[in-house]
């Protein structure tokens, strides 16, 4: 039985005609056409799914959309723009925080997370904050290069606004 | 990997809760987390008609410091169970615990009661409360009941709650002044489900270790608390060889299965390093 949900996800509204056993991540692809969101597991092991609610980084796949009405909803459509990229985008750019990008948009939110309430991580830091989702291509080291240089660059870029 | 068809109801008290799953019966099954569960029904190995939906109630979330335990509301997330400072320096135990269940995210959404309801036998938190002397408050039609920790816990995936019931609360009593505690894992991967876990706390009088309390996950289903290795240790010196003598005692006593992470020789081996280290750190961090 379908039933009409509506979502806030970066801020705009999307309606769905779904069932309840809709996941998140299968609304945010389908539904409101946000594919940067990734399927890997569907168990809640890999993290591919990574998205924000509330503020938290949360598995989407194992959320259903209707229990996400009310609890706002960022994806890594978010972050920025191609022609405007975020620090942490340009950090995995420059540094090859990727390669086949399937882990890329869950391991952004991480980093979106941790950067948020701690703007200074260690290495250790960030590895702990990265350590439940898998990476079968780079071997997670230019993750956590990609993570700290993106730091680098909010710093500068907070020294430039300053001066 | 989707799940099958289900209704979705949400509560907005504990109240209308209890009556909604009154009604619905064995149909229905809450919502908190949903990070046991959804995985569950994801691999359609569960089926439920209903979903009553508890994760909006703000009065389930409530952490509370009592004058000698910790109030924690079932629907308090793990992550706030975790940040709680009461809880770190009153029943360290448990917040040590801590850092070993599941990875951040999942932390972020799953709730303390939902994790106890679903009593997976490698989960960390169950074990902690069982050495910790835990209560869960239950609540139903017919009113409210409170269970010690090693009475609510029956088997693997199985607990004392009816059918009718909810956990509403769970009362974990404040550490001793001077007392020890340690937890120890080993999974494949931090944050995996472990393999075994070993958790202790103990005091020590005189140099005698005393009032002590060890127990074990994944050491077969009947082992938490192991009453024959606390007796083991009760007015014994704290020593290494002693601790020793305490630990080959557990590998013995222990029933491990062999499954496609590990077979029995290497759990029990575990179960007596995991249990030497655990024993030593307690130690060390007890005061005379």
């Amino acid at each position: 039985m379908k039933t009409s949900v509506e979502l806030t996800i970066n801020g705009k509204t999307y309606q769905g005609d779904v069932e309840p056993r809709t996941l998140l991540s299968d609304f945010l692809r389908h539904h409101a056409g946000l594919k940067g969101t990734h399927v890997g597991c569907e168990h809640g092991v890999c993290g591919a799914c990574t998205v924000i609610i509330d503020g938290k980084t949360a598995r989407s796949c194992l959320a259903f959309a209707i229990q996400c009405e009310g609890h706002p909803i960022e994806t890594v459509e978010s972050l920025g723009t191609q022609d405007d990229l975020s620090p942490l985008q340009q950090g995995f750019w420059e540094k090859h925080g990727l390669q086949c990008g399937y882990c890329t948009s869950g391991m952004l939110m991480l980093a979106t997370e941790l950067l948020r309430e701690n703007p200074t991580p260690t290495r250790d830091e960030i590895r702990e904050a990265i350590s439940g989702n898998l990476c079968r291509c780079t071997g997670y080291q230019t993750i956590i290069d990609s993570i700290e240089h993106a730091v680098t660059i909010q710093a500068g870029t907070a020294r430039e606004a300053a001066e | 990997m989707k799940p099958s068809p289900f209704e979705y109801v949400r509560a907005t008290s504990v109240a209308d809760a209890v009556s909604t799953l009154a009604s619905y019966g064995d149909r229905a099954k809450l919502l908190a987390g949903g990070q046991s569960l959804i995985p569950m029904m994801n691999f359609r190995m569960i089926a439920p008609e209903v979903l009553i939906d508890i994760a909006n109630i703000s009065d389930l979330a409530v952490i509370e410091t009592g004058d000698r335990e910790m109030r924690i509301g079932a629907g308090a997330k793990h992550c706030s169970v975790m940040a709680s400072d009461s809880v770190r320096q009153h029943c360290p135990l448990l917040a040590d615990a801590y850092s070993h269940v599941a990875y951040s995210t999942v932390r972020n959404r799953g709730t303390i009661g939902g994790n106890l309801c679903h009593h997976d036998p490698a989960s960390e938190v169950p074990l902690v409360l069982a050495l910790m002397g835990a209560s869960l408050v239950l609540t139903g039609p017919s009113g409210t009941r409170t269970l010690p920790a090693d009475t609510f816990f029956l088997g693997m995936m199985e607990t004392a709650i009816a059918e009718d019931e909810i956990l509403v609360r769970v009362d974990v009593p404040f550490q001793a002044k001077g007392e020890g505690w340690s937890f120890h894992e080993m999974s494949t991967r931090k944050g995996d489900y472990a393999i075994v876990c070993a958790g202790v706390r103990l005091q020590l009088k005189d140099g005698n270790f005393s009032h002590v309390r060890i127990g074990f996950n994944g050491a077969g289903t009947a082992t938490k608390r192991m009453a024959q290795v606390e007796q083991a240790l009760e007015g014994q010196p704290a020593t290494d060889d002693t601790i020793a003598a305490a630990v080959k005692l557990a590998a013995e006593l222990a029933e491990p299965s062999d499954d496609v992470q590990a077979d029995v020789a290497y759990k029990r081996d575990l179960v007596r390093a995991l249990g030497r280290r655990a024993l030593v750190q307690a130690r060390d961090r007890a005061s005379n």
